[in-house]
């Protein structure tokens, strides 16, 4: 392993990726603590996107672009028709929150510390010489296509069955047998 | 670039991920929790990745992976969150309770029932249980054992049965107590009766009508086989 740089000059794309690590953690803060529902899905979009960014900064370039199109551009958007359909409050709300918020603060802090601690501890020397181009799409297509077929298709099943699930999850007409 | 910066943001991120899955009601909040939760392992697959120059790729093949079976969790989470709103026009997952076992003050004040109450509780849940709770047994109240109890066994009804009975059955019994004596009730039942209109067949008692004599020592904390089928 190469010898590790001084942590007190970071470079640029550690700024970066530091800056975008704490709009990604804030706006993960806004999403589990905001009285509004719709508010909680848009600071999801938020977090994911600079989730994209780092992974752009980490040269993974094709996974931040599915990152973009699935998350941001998928989830994000059922999650807001579910909200819909639901009929979610779209102002505040007041109950959006349980009451063992500090039971789970305290659960969130433990292990935020531990798992802080050991990645601190474990990886202090790690570092990466990032070489661009490592993860683009023709890097990653020639291994899922090479390496990774049988996954690949297994999931391909997998994305049908959940879709066939949905299908019979959400129609009415569709009785279980009695 | 150090390991270390991606790999705290992803610990917080986990963190506040679990927060959210255990703080929020709203079940939709939690859908987004877990994905939360699920970005933070696909951050460190990136990372670990590209720390380890793997030459398969697996971190980030394995990343796309996750992000295609979260798009299949979350359409699986939607279908079953709004099947829920349909049938109970809620998705507050405080009020979901239909799983709950029945809270434990409940549990011991049925448990400690004297055998009165427990012949006009089995009485009760005889018409509250569907009309299957034939309980045909009348108990020839024998000095020597208050309960005997011939129960036939075919109770089907509302009992989450913890048969816990300790004997304080006197003799004042007329028969159809599925009760909370020592007797020779094979299989003591003792309803706790959790009558929340719909009927959880949680039948425990696997006694199977003939009643031989009194037996103190079998005092079964029933299994619960949870589908009312007596043997």
């Amino acid at each position: 392993m190469t010898e590790v740089p001084s942590y007190l000059s970071p470079t640029g794309q550690e700024i970066v990726l530091l800056l975008l690590g704490v709009v990604a953690v804030g706006a993960a803060l806004l999403v589990v603590t905001t009285k509004q529902l719709v508010h909680a899905a848009l600071w999801l979009v938020v977090c994911f996107g600079a989730l994209a960014g780092s992974y752009l900064v980490l040269t993974a370039e094709f996974v931040a672009w599915v990152q973009v199109l699935i998350y941001v551009g998928a989830i994000v958007v059922l999650l807001l028709f579910g909200i819909m359909l639901t009929r979610a409050p779209i102002g505040r709300a007041a109950d959006l929150d349980s009451g063992n918020r500090p039971a789970a603060a305290v659960v969130a802090i433990a292990t935020a510390v531990v798992l802080v601690t050991v990645v601190v501890d474990g990886f202090r020397a790690a570092y990466i010489p990032l070489r661009p181009g490592a993860g683009s799409a023709k890097e990653i297509g020639s291994s899922v296509f090479r390496n990774w077929v049988l996954p690949f298709e297994v999931l391909s099943v997998l994305l049908l069955a959940a879709l066939i699930g949905a299908i019979v999850l959400s129609r009415t007409d569709i009785r279980g047998r009695e | 670039m150090h390991v270390v910066y991606p790999a705290i943001v992803s610990a917080l991120l986990f963190s506040i991920g679990v927060y959210g899955v255990l703080a929020r009601r709203n079940t939709i909040l939690v859908l987004m929790s877990v994905e939360l939760m699920l970005n933070a392992v696909n951050l460190n697959l990136v990372v670990f990745d590209v720390w380890l120059r793997d030459r398969l790729h697996s971190g980030q093949v394995l990343t796309l992976f996750v992000i295609v079976i979260a798009a299949a969790e979350v359409g699986l989470g939607l279908a079953i969150i709004l099947a829920l709103y349909r049938n109970r026009q809620t998705v507050d997952l405080d009020r979901l309770r239909t799983l709950a076992e029945s809270t434990d003050a409940r549990r011991t004040d049925a448990a400690t029932v004297t055998a009165g109450d427990a012949g006009r509780d089995g009485e009760g849940d005889r018409d509250r249980g569907r009309g299957e709770d034939q309980v045909r047994g009348r108990s020839p109240a024998t000095p020597l054992d208050p309960n005997p109890g011939t129960n036939p066994g075919t109770n089907p009804g509302t009992n989450p049965g913890t048969a816990s009975g300790t004997g304080t059955a006197s003799g004042t019994d007329t028969g159809t107590n599925i009760g909370t004596g020592t007797g020779t009730n094979i299989g003591t039942d003792t309803d706790t009766d959790t009558d929340t209109g719909t009927v959880t067949d949680t039948d425990t008692d696997p006694d199977t009508g003939t009643v031989t004599g009194p037996d103190p020592a079998r005092i079964v904390p029933g299994p619960v086989n949870g589908t009312g089928d007596m043997p």
